[in-house]
């Protein structure tokens, strides 16, 4: 099976959603492969369908004055917090050519980022009960996804730059206390977003037993655009 | 009359809550339409519509958890 990668690169959080939603409605009608995007974001925070509210700490005037927006969004999970220290991945994927199951796609995501972690000789694992990945009983992965025909959009978010890890105090992530950690943090230097994406690209691969195909990058110059 | 029932969502789901209805009862509904919303613990997941007709008795409500298998809604027409 082919999937297809558009890189983003640094985009808002708007902006994303608005191509994830152009790339669920080609693959509906059958103009478009499966897609993974991959991007980063300025600081936003995002509301899952079921979020409470009461989970933001912060008070709106504190959000406006570090330039956080918050997004009420159709994902599944509650509260998260995104900025340019993580890296995003959006998986628009066609689950009628995979599997029609909710828990094995998000397993899925989860063994991607295992095994992305893995090749820094980081031992990560799921929390039993929960989603997400963990290492040493912080969280560095997050995931929320929803589903459409069967099709997927919104998907993960890898804590890289520790110096981002701040801003999830404004909030109860996920609706817990939950401790985050970044993989920065774990291996103790620095680390470029950049030096990365090839790597998740070919976990992804992997895991999904997919083949990348490089087709006409319009879609991308249109959004880089604003178009 | 159709049933709209809760379908299998994955190994391991055995419910979900309602969490939106994009139409109301009594409205008029279209084959392959965006019916309900329906959550899991992370993942939204949207449920078409079987069939077109008028969506006339809306069993589970928005908040509602809804086991796998039992009746959603019933369209008639």
């Amino acid at each position: 099976m082919e999937f297809r990668v558009f890189d983003l690169g640094l985009v808002d959080f708007q902006k994303a959603w608005q191509f994830q939603r152009k790339l669920f409605t080609d693959l509906k009608t059958g103009s478009s492969i499966s897609t993974l995007i991959l991007c980063q974001h300025p600081p936003v925070i995002t509301l899952g369908r079921l979020a409470d509210k009461k989970n933001i700490l912060a008070s709106k005037q504190e959000l406006k004055n570090k330039g956080i927006q918050i997004y009420e969004i159709e994902r599944g999970g509650d509260v998260t917090y995104h900025g340019p220290g993580q890296f995003m991945a959006y998986p628009v994927f066609n689950l009628n050519h995979f599997k029609k199951d909710i828990n094995w796609f998000l397993r899925q995501l989860e063994e991607v980022v295992i095994h992305f972690l893995s090749d820094f000789g980081i031992r990560a694992a799921r929390c039993n009960g929960l989603t997400g990945v963990w290492v040493n009983r912080q969280k560095i992965a997050s995931i929320g996804i929803a589903i459409k025909n069967w099709i997927t959009f919104h998907g993960l978010s890898i804590n890289i730059k520790k110096d981002d890890l701040n801003n999830f105090k404004l909030l109860r992530s996920c609706g817990m206390d939950i401790e985050m950690t970044a993989l920065e943090t774990v291996l103790g230097r620095n680390i470029e977003i950049e030096s990365l994406k090839r790597s998740l690209i070919q976990k992804f691969k992997e895991i999904f037993l997919i083949q990348e195909v490089f087709d006409d990058q319009s879609c991308l110059t249109r959004i880089r655009r604003g178009n | 009359m159709t049933k709209v029932v809760l379908p299998e969502l994955g190994e391991g789901i055995e419910k979900a809550t309602v969490s939106y209805w994009y139409f109301k009862e009594g409205e008029k509904v279209n084959e392959k339409d965006d019916l309900v919303e329906l959550t899991t613990d992370k993942a939204t997941f949207n449920l078409p519509s079987p069939c077109s007709g008028t969506l006339t008795e809306i069993l589970f409500h928005e908040g509602d958890t809804v086991n796998v298998g039992e009746v959603l809604a019933i369209i008639e027409g």
